[in-house]
């Protein structure tokens, strides 16, 4: 087997908050193959973003940082790379889109200025030629009257078209990794499986590798080969999509499947959220505990599991599960 | 085009809006005690009532309230405002004459505030406890206590009596020759206190809600957009952030316009500055109705279009402006 793009091993990211410090990621290990997509889900506050931003390396300043473990992209470590270094990536070899297309892109510039900046500060272009870029770009991600609205503003587009414009940004440079945290989250049912869609075409076409964070469950299914459950900023379960929708080994992944009556259906129907699993996630503090933070909510629960954190199993077919009574699930 | 339209719609709102002021003023003055006719008689030294009655005809001042009043917009609407007998001069010249000392001092002061007080609310912004943040904060406290007459009176005092460093009072000096460089500089040297003191207020001022804005600003998610780029600090702050922390302090100092003209009246005072806040205050005393309502109404001018040149800057700022007027 080749090196894999990245690997991430066994990363703790902290943030410091009024509380104290706290591990919001705890021990995480996966690894990206070039060109794969891996999704990531979890409720809410689960510290999806945390991971994202960690490897971007745009955690909240002065607030959050990586305690241990490390980030390695293509043989470099990215947790301690400098930022200068780090600017060089971010845009052009990892880029990410975010949650909220309305207000990502900022008000005050036109689209095409903020697609062509980012080719300006990767590739030395010319102010014609990125612009030119932009509009192609643009086109490809299925505005349609590219060469018009091209010179919108932000606030002249809806949130869907928001959204392709971010897509567009984060794919100018062709990365080789592309991050989209919740893209669709903001949007209504048509236009989430429109952006869908355009995410596969683009993948297909660029070759990125994606790292897809979600809560729905059917685009998981539609668009990752592999995925991550987490839960209380901890791995829960790890494994190829069918694999563990047909078999969890997780109390936590078999609650969430469970509560999604058609994971296969059509991307346009209304499907339900993560947060039907019975009880909340444990607050930040709870965090870094040494037993399994899931307990509370869990049927299967034994005092060995409010005793001590519950090691990572290995399954056959790269599935791998961090509870005490994984084989029993 | 909807924004012209709208435009033209603030052009006419300002024009209405003038003619208001108009009214007021002379309704106002005309409640007043005294009028021109005693400020007459009492330069002779005295009249009788026959001649205070033959100068109020001669002047109009018997006629109807609403008739003086419509006689006073229409040659006002001609820039005639009537003559001052105090200073035997038409109140036009008198004010175009000491319109451009005011001008000079207020914008001075005003651009200088809003250029210092933006660049000191980003660099605190950036450094929320570095010493730029705290200087914000004293200046505001400072700022927002002090008087304009005892700030000005202090730097009289220590920067041009005790340490000669500037003139004490007025504009140029009549004895210098030379050049325009020359005299330039010789004005220069005597804004230096008077802008100081008219500026500090609104520095204090814009520094903070810039520095409010732009932390705002910095959290914002465009800006982790701009950062997820990979660009630099300085385009994420200057280029990102910068724009959009602007509108709010424009706006601000818009309305600080009618502020900047009161602090001016007192800064001229203080300073002996030969402008319209001096003149003011000299034909209040001297009770030149038709000078104080000539300057009314050019402060209100002033106002009013420094209304309209905000206007025009959020547009030039802020694309939604621009396309909802
Ligand atoms: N700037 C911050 N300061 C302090 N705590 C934070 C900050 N940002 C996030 N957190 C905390 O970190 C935890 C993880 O947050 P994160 O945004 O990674 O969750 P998430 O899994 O992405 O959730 P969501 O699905 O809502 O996006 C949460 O408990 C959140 O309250
Ligand atoms: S370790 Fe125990 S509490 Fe945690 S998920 Fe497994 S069975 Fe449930
Ligand atoms: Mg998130």
């Amino acid at each position: 087997m080749t090196a894999p793009l990245l690997k991430v091993e066994n990363l703790r990211i902290e943030l410091t908050t009024r509380d104290g410090v706290a591990p919001v990621i705890d021990d995480l290990s996966f690894e990206l193959g070039a060109g794969e997509s891996i999704s990531f889900v979890g409720e809410s506050g689960c510290g999806k973003s945390m991971t994202a931003l960690g490897i971007m390396g745009l955690l909240p300043e002065k607030v959050g940082r990586v305690a241990s473990g490390s980030i390695n992209f293509a043989g470099e470590e990215l947790s301690t790379a400098t930022e200068k270094r780090m600017r060089e990536i971010r845009g052009n070899d990892i880029s990410m889109i975010f949650q909220e297309p309305m207000t990502s892109l900022n008000p005050v510039y036109t689209v095409g200025e903020q697609i062509a900046e980012v080719l300006r500060a990767h590739q030395n272009l010319s102010k014609a030629a990125a612009w030119a870029s932009a509009i192609e770009l643009l086109d490809a991600v299925r505005i349609p009257n590219a060469q018009r609205r091209v010179s919108d503003y932000p606030f002249q587009m809806s949130g869907g078209q928001r959204q392709r414009v971010m897509i567009a940004i984060a794919l100018a440079c062709k990365p080789k990794i592309l991050i989209a945290d919740e893209p669709t989250t903001a949007l209504d049912v048509t236009i989430q499986a429109q952006i869908f869609d355009l995410l596969n075409d683009m993948k297909r076409q660029t070759g990125a590798a994606i790292i897809m964070i979600t809560h729905d469950m059917g685009a998981v299914a539609e668009m990752a080969e592999r995925m991550i459950v987490m839960y209380a900023g901890r791995n829960a379960e790890q494994g190829p999509v069918e694999q563990i929708i047909e078999r969890p080994r997780h109390p936590y992944s078999k609650g969430l499947i469970a509560c999604v009556p058609h994971i296969m259906a059509t991307l346009t129907e209304e499907r339900r959220e993560l947060t039907e699993v019975a009880g909340i996630v444990p607050s930040l503090r709870e965090f870094g505990k040494n037993r399994c933070l899931f307990a509370s909510r869990c049927n299967m629960v034994t005092q060995k599991c409010l005793d001590k954190r519950p090691p990572e199993v290995a399954f056959e077919g790269q599935q791998m599960s961090a509870c005490w009574h994984a084989e029993a699930v | 085009m909807a924004s012209l339209q709208s435009l033209m719609m603030r052009i006419l709102y300002a024009a209405i809006l003038l003619i208001a002021v108009l009214v007021l003023n002379f309704s106002m003055m005309h409640m007043a005690p005294g009028d021109v006719a005693d400020t007459i008689s009492q330069s002779m030294g005295g009249a009788d009532q026959e001649l205070l009655d033959q100068i109020r005809a001669d002047y109009g001042l018997d006629q109807p309230f609403l008739v003086q009043m419509g006689r006073y917009i229409g040659n006002v609407l001609q820039f005639d405002l009537g003559y001052s007998f105090f200073y035997n001069k038409p109140v036009t010249e008198l004010i175009l004459q000491r319109l451009p000392a005011t001008l000079l001092l207020v914008f001075v002061a005003q651009i200088l505030a809003l250029f210092i007080g933006v660049i000191l609310g980003v660099i605190s912004a950036r450094k929320p406890n570095g010493i730029a943040s705290h200087f914000v904060t004293i200046l505001a406290l400072f700022g927002y206590s002090a008087p304009v007459f005892w700030t000005g009176i202090l730097l009289l005092i220590g920067f041009s009596l005790k340490i000669q460093l500037f003139p004490v009072a007025g504009m140029r000096d009549v004895t210098i020759e030379g050049g325009f460089w020359v005299h330039f500089i010789d004005v220069a040297r005597h804004m230096v206190l008077p802008v100081i003191t008219l500026g500090s207020i609104f520095l204090a001022l814009y520094s903070r809600l810039s520095r409010a804005t732009m932390m705002e600003v910095l959290g914002s998610d465009y800006v982790r957009t701009a950062k997820a780029k990979g660009l630099t600090e300085r385009q994420v702050v200057y280029k990102h952030a910068l724009k959009n922390s602007l509108s709010p302090v424009i706006t601000l100092a818009g309305l600080q316009f009618s502020a900047v003209i009161s602090g001016a009246v007192l800064v001229e005072a203080v300073f002996s500055w030969p402008g319209l806040g001096t003149l003011a205050f000299q034909s209040i005393i001297a009770r030149d109705t038709p000078t104080i309502l000539g300057i009314l109404f050019f402060s209100a001018l002033v106002v009013i279009v420094g209304n309209l040149l905000t206007d025009l800057a959020l547009r030039l700022v802020d694309p939604r402006v621009r396309s909802k007027g």
